[in-house]
C-alpha cells in the first residue's frame, strides 16, 4: 500500500460524501448534516493529498503548502464571517473566480511541468491543458465582472457591442485553432495567446448580460467552476477532482436550467443578452390612472385583513428591508392574521436568495412557498404586499401576447382583493416593461424606501 | 341612462309581495336582505304580512327600512320580488314597465311564458341562472337544493322508527340506519351531509364519476356505475345511455333490499324526472323504510311517489313526496333567496343608484331574462360552464403542469443516440487513462443531476454556495503540483492553493452560517 493508493481510496471516500453532502441539501432538515459530510469529504480529500505530497516533496514544498492553506482558509473563514446576507450573491461570484484562476494556474504548471509523455498521450495532456486553462480563464473573467456588476462596481446595464454573438464565436473558433496548433507545437507563447482569448471571452459574455438575470449568471458561473476542476482532474488524471467538478458543473448547469424556466427563456437566450433591448420600445399604452397608499392605510388594511401574501424582489434586498418585513410578519401572525411568502425562483440576485434573506431575519422557512405551490392560493387573499418586486408580478406576462416578457411564469398576485405595491418611483422594472398591474383597481402604490415604509407600518400597527 | 338602456319606471320601488301559493312560507326578502336593497338606492315596499310565515313581522321590516304598503300598491312597484312564479290574475296586477324576478320554470311552463309576453313587463327567472362561477350568488336552485336536501334528511328521520347512528346501550345495540342518496348534485350532496353528521351510513349514486371526491370529502361511500357516459357542458348531469340504465337499475335493486331510507335527487332541466326506484324495488324494502323523492313535483323518481304527499306502501314502506322541501324552513329559504336576489339587484345596480339597468350583452342577465317587453327571450343562447359540473359546490382543480418544452420523440431519441454514440467513439478510441477518466466522468454529472434535481428551492443559495466549496477541491491539484523542484512551478501552485484555499475554507463556513438561520415556524 504506497501513499498514492491510500490517497486514491480515500478520493473515494470524499467523493461519495459529497454526494452526499449534496443529497443532504435537499431538505432543511438534513442540510446542516449534508455540509458536515462535504467538510469531512474536503478534508478527507487534503488530508490525503497531503500524505502524497509529503512523500515525494521536499521540505519548501511542505511549508509553502502549509502556508498557502493557512493563509487560504484565514482569508476564507474571515470573509464568511462577515459578508452580509445581502452580499451573497457578490461572494458567490467572487468565490467563483478564485475556482477559475486555480484551473489556470494548474493548467499552466501542466504544461510548463515536465510530464514524461510521448506519442498520442502527450497530445492528449497538451489539449487538456488547454481546455482547463480555457474554462478557467472564462470562468474567471466571467466571475469578476458579475462580482463587479452585482455589487455595483460596475453598471449593470448590458454591454452591447456590435456584432457580439460574433465576438463570441470567434473567440470558440480562436480556441479550437490554438488548441490544434498547440497540440502540433506546443510553445508558452500559444498558452498565453489562448489564456487572453479566454479572459477576454469570460469578460465579454458576463459583460453582455444586465443585472436582472444574475441568477442564472451566477449559477452558470457556478457550473463552468465545476467543468474547470474536472478538466483539471482529467490533466492531472485525478478521479476526485473530475467526479466533484462533475457535481458541481451538473449542479450549476440545472439551477442555471431553473432559472431559464422561470424566465421562460431559453439558456441560449440569456448567455446572448440582449433581452432587456427589445423591451425597451416605447410603449404608448395608456394604462390609466394608478392609486397612491400611505402607511397608515396600509396597516388598516392589513389588520382587516385574513390573509396576507408578501411577494419580495431584489428592491427588498436592495433596501435591507428584511428585518422590518420579519418583525412586520410576527405582528401581524400574533393577530391571527395568515402571513406567507410567495417566492419566485428569480426573485433577486442569486438562485434562492430571497430565502436566505428571510432566514437571516428569522422568518420560519415554512412559510416561504415557491411559487407553483402558492399561486393558486391568491385568489382570496385579502391582501398581498409586493415588495420591491415587479417583473415576476406582472400581468402581461400571462395576458399580453405581445409582451417581452409573454409566457414568464409570475406569481399571480392581482388575483387577491388588495395588492399594495412598494416602490421607489414609477420606473418600469429590469425587463423595461411597464406593470400593468399597478393600474388596476385592486392595486395601489406605496411609494419611498421598502425599509421605511414597512418601518411606517410596523409603527402604524 | 338615457342611451337607449332598459330603464326602470321612475320611482325606484322594489316591491315585496305576499304569496299565493297554497303552502308557500317563503317571502322574497327578509329584514336582513331589505338593509342591503335600500343600501343600493332604492326603496322598498312591503305588503303587510308578507313575512309572516317565515317568521318575519312587519315590525322588523319596517325597522329595517321597508316601508309596509296596501297589496294592490306593491303590486305596481318598479321592480316586483316574488318567490313563486304568478297566477295570471297576478300578472295583471304588474305596472306597465315593471320587472317581475322571481323563479318562473320557463321550460317547464311555456303557458305561463306566453301570458307572462302579452304584457310590456320585463321577467326575470331567478331558477334560469346559469351555472357559471360567477353567478353562484344568485344561484336560487343551489340555495334552495341545499336547504330542500337537509329537510329531505330530516322529514325521513322524523317518519323513521329507529335512531340514525349506531349505539351500544345497556339495552342492547342498536345498527346505524343505512341511507342511499341518488343524484350528487347539491341537495344530494346535503342530504349526504346531514345524513352522515346524523351517524347514518350513507351510501351515493350518480352518472358524474367525478362527484366521488365530493361523496367522500362529506363522508359517503360512492357507488359508481361503470358505463361511460358524457360530460356534461352546462353543469348539469345529462340523461343517460340505455347501458347506464340497466347497471345502475341492478343497483338500485341491490341497495334497496339493503338499505333503510333512500333520498332521491335525479332532475334533469327541462325533462320528467327520471325513474331510478322501481315498484318491485320498492317492495324489496324492509317495513318501516322511508324514501323521500324530492323530484316528485316533475314526475318523480321512484315509482308510486305522490307530489307533495307522504304514503305509505302496503309492505310498510314510507314514501314521501313533498315538494315545499325548501319551503318547510321558511325563514331559512327566505334568507337565501333573498340574498340571492340581493346579488342579482347588485348585478343590475352598477351606479348603486336605486336604477335597474339590464343589459342583455352580460350572459347572466341574457340567461335569465325570459321575457323583455312583449318579447319572449326564452330559450337564451347556452352558456358553456368553463369548470367541470362540480364548479358548483367544489373548486376545480389545480391545472397539471405544463409540459416540458415540446420536443418530438424522434428528436429526441435521434440527440440522445448521438450523445450516446459519441461517448462510445471516444472510449472506444481514445488511449488510456482517457476512457476511465471519461466513464467518471459522464457518471458523476448523472449523479449530479439526480441529487441536485431534488433540492429544496429554498436551499439554492446553500447548495451553490457548498458546491463552491466543493470545487474548492482544485487545491488538490494544486497540492500535486507544489512538490515539482521548480520556481516559477511552485510560485503557481502556492497561489492557486492559496485561492482555492479561500473558496474552500470560506464556502463551507459561510454554508454553515446561513444554514444555521433557516429556522421553522
Amino acid at each position: 500500500m504506497t501513499s498514492q493508493s491510500v490517497a486514491t481510496a480515500a478520493y473515494l471516500v470524499a467523493a461519495l460524501l459529497f454526494i452526499l453532502s449534496l443529497a443532504g441539501l435537499s431538505k432543511h432538515e438534513s442540510s446542516r448534516q449534508g455540509v458536515l459530510y462535504g467538510i469531512v469529504g474536503m478534508a478527507i480529500a487534503l488530508v490525503a493529498t497531503f500524505i502524497v505530497v509529503a512523500d515525494v516533496s521536499d521540505a519548501t514544498g511542505i511549508v509553502l503548502l502549509l502556508v498557502a492553506v493557512a493563509i487560504g482558509a484565514a482569508i476564507g473563514l474571515w470573509r464568511a464571517r462577515v459578508v452580509e446576507m445581502t452580499g451573497m450573491p457578490e461572494l458567490i461570484a467572487l468565490l467563483h473566480s478564485f475556482v477559475g484562476l486555480a484551473a489556470v494556474l494548474v493548467g499552466w504548471n501542466g504544461h510548463l511541468e515536465d510530464n514524461h509523455l510521448t506519442g498520442s498521450l502527450e497530445d492528449i495532456h497538451n489539449a487538456e491543458v488547454f481546455v482547463g486553462v480555457f474554462i478557467g480563464a472564462v470562468t474567471f473573467t466571467g466571475s469578476i465582472v458579475a462580482f463587479l456588476k452585482l455589487s455595483a462596481r460596475i453598471k449593470s446595464a448590458p454591454l452591447m457591442l456590435p456584432g457580439k454573438n460574433y465576438l463570441n464565436i470567434g473567440a470558440l473558433v480562436a480556441f479550437a485553432a490554438l488548441t490544434i496548433w498547440f497540440v502540433i507545437t506546443p510553445n508558452l507563447a500559444l498558452l498565453i495567446a489562448v489564456t487572453v482569448v479566454a479572459l477576454a471571452l469570460g469578460w465579454h459574455l458576463v459583460a453582455s448580460i444586465g443585472g436582472g438575470d444574475m441568477p442564472v449568471v451566477v449559477s452558470m458561473l457556478n457550473s463552468y467552476s465545476g467543468w474547470a476542476a474536472a478538466a483539471s482532474g482529467f490533466l492531472l488524471n485525478n478521479n476526485a477532482l473530475i467526479v466533484t467538478g462533475a457535481l458541481v458543473g451538473s449542479s450549476g448547469a440545472y439551477l442555471s436550467y431553473i432559472m431559464c424556466q422561470a424566465m421562460n427563456r431559453s439558456f441560449i437566450s440569456v448567455i446572448a443578452g440582449g433581452f432587456g433591448m427589445e423591451a425597451s420600445v416605447a410603449d404608448d399604452t395608456d394604462y390609466g390612472d394608478y392609486r397612491e397608499i400611505n402607511a397608515a392605510d396600509t396597516a388598516e388594511l392589513l389588520k382587516n385583513a385574513s390573509s396576507v401574501i408578501i411577494t419580495p424582489g431584489y428592491g427588498m434586498a436592495v433596501a435591507q428591508a428584511q428585518y422590518p418585513v420579519a418583525d412586520l410578519v410576527k405582528k401581524l401572525r400574533e393577530r391571527d392574521i395568515e402571513v406567507r411568502f410567495g417566492i419566485h425562483p428569480v426573485a433577486g440576485r442569486l438562485p434562492g436568495h430571497m430565502n436566505v434573506l428571510l432566514a437571516e431575519a428569522k422568518v420560519p422557512y415554512d412559510i416561504a412557498l415557491e411559487m407553483d405551490e402558492i399561486n393558486d392560493d391568491f385568489d382570496g387573499t385579502s391582501v398581498v404586499l409586493v415588495i420591491g418586486a415587479n417583473d415576476t408580478v406582472n400581468p402581461a406576462a400571462t395576458e399580453d401576447p405581445s409582451s417581452p416578457i409573454a409566457g414568464m411564469p409570475v406569481l399571480r398576485v392581482w388575483e387577491a382583493d388588495n395588492v399594495v405595491v412598494f416602490k421607489r418611483s414609477m420606473a418600469a422594472g429590469y425587463a423595461g416593461v411597464q406593470n400593468p398591474l399597478f393600474f388596476r383597481d385592486n392595486a395601489q402604490m406605496l411609494f419611498g424606501d421598502a425599509k421605511e415604509r414597512v418601518e411606517d407600518i410596523l409603527r402604524e400597527l | 341612462m338615457s342611451d337607449g338602456q332598459q330603464e326602470s319606471p321612475p320611482a325606484a320601488v322594489i316591491g315585496v309581495v305576499a304569496e299565493s301559493s297554497p303552502g308557500e312560507n317563503r317571502v322574497a326578502a327578509t329584514p336582513a336582505t331589505v338593509r342591503q336593497l335600500v343600501d343600493l338606492g332604492y326603496v322598498v315596499a312591503v305588503e303587510p304580512g308578507a313575512g309572516e310565515k317565515a317568521s318575519f313581522t312587519d315590525e322588523a321590516y319596517a325597522e329595517a327600512g321597508a316601508v309596509i304598503a296596501p297589496a294592490a300598491d306593491v303590486w305596481r312597484s318598479g321592480v316586483v320580488f316574488k318567490v313563486n312564479a304568478p297566477s295570471p290574475e297576478e300578472i295583471g296586477k304588474l305596472a306597465d314597465g315593471a320587472t317581475l324576478i322571481s323563479i318562473i320554470s320557463p321550460a317547464l311552463n311555456p303557458d305561463l311564458v306566453e301570458a307572462l309576453a302579452q304584457r310590456p313587463i320585463t321577467v326575470l327567472a331567478m331558477d334560469a341562472v346559469p351555472r357559471i362561477s360567477r353567478a353562484q350568488s344568485m344561484d336560487v336552485l343551489s340555495s334552495m337544493a341545499n336547504i330542500a336536501g337537509y329537510r329531505a334528511v330530516i322529514e325521513a328521520a322524523h317518519v323513521f322508527g329507529r335512531f340514525f347512528t349506531g349505539q351500544i346501550t345497556a339495552a342492547g345495540k342498536v345498527p346505524p340506519a343505512k341511507v342511499l342518496v341518488a343524484g350528487v348534485g347539491v341537495a344530494g350532496l346535503a342530504a349526504i351531509g346531514t345524513a352522515n353528521s346524523m351517524g347514518a351510513i350513507v351510501r351515493a349514486t350518480d352518472p358524474r364519476a367525478e362527484v366521488a371526491d365530493q361523496v367522500a370529502s362529506l363522508g359517503g361511500e360512492y357507488l359508481p356505475v361503470d358505463v361511460e357516459t358524457e360530460q356534461s357542458t352546462d353543469g348539469y348531469a345529462k340523461a343517460t345511455s340505455e347501458d347506464y340504465d340497466r347497471r345502475a337499475a341492478e343497483i338500485y335493486s341491490e341497495q334497496a333490499a339493503d338499505v333503510d331510507i333512500i333520498i332521491t335527487t335525479a332532475l334533469i332541466p327541462g325533462r320528467a324526472a327520471p325513474v331510478l326506484i322501481t315498484a318491485a324495488d320498492v317492495a324489496s324494502m324492509k317495513a318501516g323504510s322511508v324514501i323521500v323523492d324530492m323530484a316528485a313535483s316533475n314526475g318523480g323518481n321512484v315509482e308510486g311517489s305522490v307530489a307533495g304527499e307522504a304514503i305509505v306502501t302496503d309492505n310498510g314502506v314510507t314514501i314521501i313526496g313533498y315538494t315545499d322541501l325548501a319551503g318547510r324552513l321558511p325563514t331559512q329559504a327566505s334568507q337565501l333567496y333573498g340574498t340571492n336576489l340581493v346579488n342579482l339587484m347588485k348585478l343590475l345596480t352598477p351606479g348603486k343608484d336605486g336604477q335597474l339597468v339590464l343589459d342583455l350583452e352580460d350572459v347572466v342577465q341574457r340567461t335569465i331574462t325570459v321575457v323583455r317587453d312583449r318579447e319572449t327571450l326564452w330559450p337564451p343562447p347556452p352558456v358553456q360552464v368553463s369548470a367541470a359540473p362540480a364548479a358548483a359546490v367544489d373548486k376545480p382543480k389545480a391545472e397539471p403542469k405544463p409540459e416540458k418544452q415540446p420536443m418530438s420523440a424522434t428528436r429526441k431519441l435521434t440527440l440522445i443516440g448521438i450523445g450516446v454514440l459519441a461517448l462510445f467513439l471516444v472510449n472506444a478510441y481514445a488511449p488510456e487513462p482517457l476512457p476511465e477518466h471519461f466513464t467518471v466522468l459522464v457518471l458523476a454529472i448523472v449523479i449530479g443531476y439526480y441529487v441536485i434535481g431534488k433540492v429544496h428551492h429554498a436551499l439554492h443559495t446553500p447548495l451553490m454556495s457548498v458546491t463552491n466549496a466543493i470545487s474548492g477541491i482544485i487545491v488538490v491539484g494544486a497540492m500535486q503540483q507544489v512538490a515539482a523542484d521548480d520556481g516559477v512551478i511552485r510560485t503557481l501552485s502556492f497561489i492557486a492553493i492559496l485561492l482555492a484555499s479561500i473558496n474552500v475554507f470560506g464556502g463551507f463556513a459561510v454554508t454553515r452560517r446561513m444554514l444555521s438561520m433557516f429556522s421553522k415556524g
